[in-house]
């Protein structure tokens, strides 16, 4: 059975556990930052930051809000990434669990179409054009153990575990939350494995907090590719 | 903290103002949030919106420095609205004693003002007297001279609108947290205060805390679940340093650092130990011999006997009035007054009030031993910005010193709990624990003594037997905490051997046969075991997760304190559903620990003779509505900060605390109401670093999130001064400057108040956890070059949460 997250970001109080607890298991190198004038750093995802934490304020109603959003990849039930890279020596499914992988060999996409590709702006490229992005701790799950930024939330913001239970969870906190929330609504659950929360409109928690432009249908280009793709297959053992 | 961490759940409203736990006690809010998944309603009342505020059902603002004003106001309404527990208060605090004639209040002074001295004398608030010496009640609360009917004329002043002139805070907002938090006196409810160094480091911080528990207690919600007072404590043991006298004016487990003129040790007990005269006052401090006795035993062994008051006059002394405590001993070291300093896991140089001031008074010792994980700013003070080596006589000696999760002890959390931790990885290089370090040092100071010196008698009579095989052992310790029988005893019925451990401190005694290094701490070590190894997950049968079995906590493992006022005067539960101790007509069971095993009171017209009153620990037995012990008065007033933006205290001529703690050296400079200062500034930590940061800056994660010291303030203050956010600023206050980036919020925002210098009040905020080593640029500075040298008359706590500043573009 594969496995979801549910992000209650009605529970989240930034102390951003899961941002450094994500940096510690993925042994990944602190980026060189300064304060910018908000507490949220690094700026944005890197190829070094899978997981960040984003903080808007708002006003909503005549009342301050300080909005937290802790983003990473959405692990799409199915990953227009990995369609349109259409090699799963670079991008694949981790059948267990469901994680969307990208390895070493992301170096030979073309990086700026798979980041075009995502609905939510998350793969980061480094110099040499490798791409990154949150692996679901896929690793960590695969010994039945939880990934590293739900272990470490002390609020209950993240939670993970089978997808069904997930989505039984958020349709639950959903309906309570609408008794004094009545914009609260789950993003994109039916098409992603990382299901957020929010109380407010999603857009100002972060422009990409739901799947921009067409959302989940496939592109022509990925079309295009998928018609191709036996041809690509048949050559590439000899590539 | 009176209740426990896992107790907030139980909560049916929870109050977090002078503390910000979601950022600095995040675990907490594993709690806070199941309690509000339960229904209950979360309070933020701060200067600005933090993390905590951002998942508050009701945020409001406030001027800094004016939580009593706030909490009277919230005391007046529950009062107006009859909102308190009246049978719970009648019964079991002492709103009912009838105050003695002499006392009064005018104008914000209390009765009893020496205005050479600036001290009170507290005899003035003294209660009245029956023929047999027990305080005079009025258990119906009509008295005109009732603690109830004093408290009432006190707090009349502070109606909603002159309490929101003063705070800034809104009439609106101020109306919905009293009705909220007001609601939890109905029986059955629960309310809870977080609180922290927001409420402490003020000039009135004590009285802060005291309005607090005079709510708590008018609500009914001490000793019950989900109730309490509860400090959350700013460093993971600073509980268990505390416990075992970390501080100066207190031995361990809360006994009495000896006075000068406490010339034997029988006049040091008869001084300490309160006699009370009313039958049913347990007064547990009458056992205060068998504890101190104890405590002797443990530190001088074999060498202590009566003849020689069991080595009572070894120990030192302090002078009567004097006190010695941070801000004294900088002040004194500033003077020049002593020459050594052993800066022991701390940072001073970075961490107290006024930095500069502690940075130049560095350079008056000779020498300074610094025991630390990583070299800090105070070690190397020297090289500091601004700085001539040169011309600095001070030698630093540095000790590396073990981490914690390389050592094994136990360590006592906010809730009491004293956790038993083992070493996992051995520590680095030649650092040590701080145990074997002590040890060491205490070995060689011995050795120093072996041939005499000047009044040799204390270092050579030390018992100093830690070491399994000259290795410092925390079981020894831990044992020696507990207590042991020195002989063969037989006690209340029962046959202890000589060397055994003594099970609990009812079995301590006061004539030599026990020790004990800390009487509170009595059956944590105990033949059965080490009781702060336990890990059982089991709850007690009443379901609230006491976790009785799990670690341990003072005292006697009960998890809350005062719970003999959990119940009404059969011994049942206020509260039917999260009950914490019940009567079952013979005993107390199925709960916790109750405080004290006496049957309930029954009535007052005719008690139980078995009976005690509630809380044990007070001489009259009473929760203490009103307080004639502490420095500044037996009731909380609102004064000014030290220093502020407003020409008056809008709540009566006495602008400040008459009795602050104040110096006098050409660096202790205070500006209040100066135009050169227009700005409230205060201090606060972020969850990304922990204190001075010594153990944070050092770390890329956390720093690459908090990169830089800021000053936060509103938009509204940024157009004013023409500062763009992420630009770096200048901050001064009347003792230093600091550079720090700006980051304009919308969380800070301009207060309309009273008697203010300029049209609004603006407030601006700095973390504290920077200083110039780390990050390597050598610009990221500690806030406390900013806060002034005042502080608290009871504790001496620095005033760093309420001072001037102003901020300027650099």
């Amino acid at each position: 059975m594969s496995k979801s997250f549910f992000v209650d970001t009605t529970l989240c109080t930034a102390c951003r556990g899961c941002q450094v607890a994500c940096k510690q298991w993925h042994d990944l190198p602190a980026e060189k930052t300064e304060n910018r004038g908000t507490y949220q750093n690094p700026a944005d995802l890197s190829f070094d930051t899978y997981k960040l934490v984003r903080m808007n304020e708002a006003v909503i109603g005549g009342q301050l809000k300080w909005l937290f959003f802790p983003d990473q990849c959405r692990h799409c039930l199915e990953a227009p990434c990995l369609e349109t890279a259409g090699d799963p020596a670079a991008i694949y499914y981790d059948e267990p669990s469901g994680a969307v992988i990208y390895t070493a060999a992301t170096k030979n996409l073309d990086a700026a179409e798979i980041i075009e590709s995502c609905p939510y702006n998350i793969p980061r490229k480094a110099l040499d054009g490798t791409l990154a992005k949150c692996d679901m701790c896929y690793d960590r799950v695969a010994a039945g153990m939880q990934p590293a930024c739900v272990k470490t939330c002390p609020t209950g913001a993240m939670n993970f575990g089978e997808r069904a239970d997930m989505l039984d969870l958020a349709q639950n906190r959903l309906t309570v939350l609408k008794r004094t929330h009545r914009g609260a609504m789950l993003l994109d659950p039916d098409d992603i494995r990382v299901v957020f929360m929010v109380a407010y409109d999603p857009g100002l928690y972060h422009e990409h907090a739901v799947a921009s432009h067409s959302g989940h249908g496939i592109s022509r280009q990925v079309a295009l590719r998928r018609m191709l793709r036996p041809l690509k297959n048949l050559v590439s053992p000899f590539a | 903290m009176t209740n426990h961490w896992i107790d907030i759940k139980n909560s049916d409203c929870i109050m977090i103002m002078g503390s910000n736990a979601a950022e600095n006690h995040p675990i907490s809010f594993r709690y806070v949030t199941e309690a509000q998944q339960k229904g209950a309603k979360l309070i933020s009342v701060d200067p600005r919106f933090t993390r905590t505020s951002a998942r508050a059902d009701l945020y409001a603002p406030m001027r800094s420095g004016t939580d009593i004003a706030i909490l009277g106001g919230m005391i007046k309404y529950i009062i107006d609205n009859n909102l308190y527990n009246k049978e719970y208060i009648a019964a079991y605090t002492n709103a009912a004693f009838i105050v003695g004639t002499d006392y009064y209040f005018d104008d914000g002074l209390f009765a009893g003002f020496d205005r050479t001295s600036k001290k009170y004398d507290k005899k003035k608030w003294a209660f009245e007297m029956d023929a047999n010496g027990v305080p005079k009640m009025d258990r119906t609360l009509e008295h005109p001279r009732c603690v109830f009917q004093i408290l009432k004329k006190h707090f009349d002043r502070y109606n909603i609108a002159l309490v929101s002139r003063i705070s800034g805070t809104p009439q609106t907002d101020l109306k919905e947290i009293y009705q909220t938090y007001g609601a939890t006196g109905a029986r059955g409810k629960a309310g809870t205060i977080m609180y922290a160094m927001g409420w402490t480091q003020h000039t009135v911080g004590t009285q802060n805390i005291r309005t607090m528990a005079i709510i708590q207690l008018l609500l009914g919600n001490m000793g019950v679940a989900g109730g309490g007072v509860n400090a959350l404590r700013g460093e993971s043991n600073v509980q268990g340093s505390t416990d075992h006298c970390l501080l100066w004016h207190i031995w361990p487990g809360y006994l009495k650092t000896p006075r000068a003129s406490n010339f034997s040790l029988a006049a040091y007990n008869q001084k300490w130990t309160p006699k009370s005269n009313d039958p049913l006052s347990a007064n547990w401090w009458q056992n205060y011999p068998k504890y101190s006795i104890s405590l002797l035993k443990s530190f001088f062994g074999d060498s202590a006997v009566a003849k020689n008051d069991y080595g009572y006059d070894w120990l030192p002394k302090v002078d009567d009035g004097k006190h010695y405590s941070w801000l004294d001993l900088f002040d004194e070291m500033y003077k020049g007054t002593f020459k050594g300093f052993f800066a022991w896991g701390q940072n001073p140089a970075c961490s107290g009030a006024h930095a500069g001031k502690t940075r130049q008074a560095l350079k008056k010792l000779d020498w300074m031993v610094n025991v630390n994980i990583f070299d800090n700013e105070t070690g190397s003070f020297w090289r500091g910005p601004g700085e001539d080596p040169t011309k600095i006589k001070t030698e630093v000696f540095f000790l590396p010193a073990a981490v914690s999760i390389e050592k094994e002890g136990s360590i006592t959390n906010s809730g009491r709990w004293s956790q038993w931790r083992y070493e996992g990885p051995r520590p680095l290089g030649s650092s040590l624990p701080d145990g074997q370090i002590i040890m060491e040092l205490g070995n060689k100071i011995k050795a120093q003594y072996k041939d005499g010196g000047t009044f040799p008698e204390p270092i050579r009579n030390l018992k100093w037997d830690y070491a399994a095989k000259g290795t410092y052992d925390p079981h020894a310790v831990a044992k020696e905490i507990n207590g042991y029988f020195l002989k063969d005893v037989t006690v209340k019925g029962k046959a202890f051997k000589k060397g055994t451990l003594v099970p609990s401190f009812a079995y301590l005694q006061a004539d030599g046969s026990t020790s004990s290094g800390n009487w509170l701490y009595c059956n944590s070590y105990t033949e059965k075991g080490n009781m702060a190894a336990r890990r059982s997950v089991k709850d007690a049968p009443n379901n609230i997760g006491l976790y009785p079995e799990f670690a341990w906590c003072w005292p006697v493992n009960r998890r809350i304190i005062y719970n003999r006022a959990s119940v009404d005067l059969q011994g049942q539960p206020w509260d039917k559903s999260d009950w914490v101790i019940k009567w079952d007509g013979a005993k107390w069971s199925g709960g916790d620990v109750p405080d004290g095993g006496w049957p309930p009171i029954g009535s007052f017209d005719n008690p139980n003779p078995k009976a005690r009153h509630a809380f044990i620990m007070r001489k009259h037995g009473h929760g203490q509505i009103f307080g004639p012990g502490r420095a500044d008065g037996p009731l909380p007033e609102h004064y000014e900060p030290m220093e502020c933006p407003v020409e008056k205290n809008f709540m009566s001529s006495t602008y400040t605390n008459p009795t602050a703690a104040v110096y006098g050296t050409e660096a202790d400079v205070y500006k209040t109401c100066d135009p050169r200062f227009p700005f409230v500034g205060t201090t606060y930590r972020v969850v990304e670093h922990w204190q001075t940061g010594v153990m944070t800056r050092h770390q890329p994660w956390l720093l690459e999130m908090q990169p830089q010291v800021f000053v936060e303030m509103s938009e509204e203050l940024a157009a004013l001064k023409g500062i763009k956010n992420g630009e770096r600023v200048v901050a001064t206050s009347a003792r230093g400057r600091l550079e720090c980036t700006a980051i304009v919020t919308k969380r800070f925002k301009p207060l309309k108040v009273a008697g203010q210098l300029g049209a609004e009040v603006h407030q601006v905020g700095f973390p504290w956890c920077f200083g110039w080593q780390k990050p390597d640029s050598g610009k990221e500075e500690s806030a406390n070059l900013l806060t002034p040298s005042t502080g608290d008359p009871n504790t001496r706590i620095p005033e760093t949460k309420a001072f001037m500043v102003n901020i300027q573009k650099v």
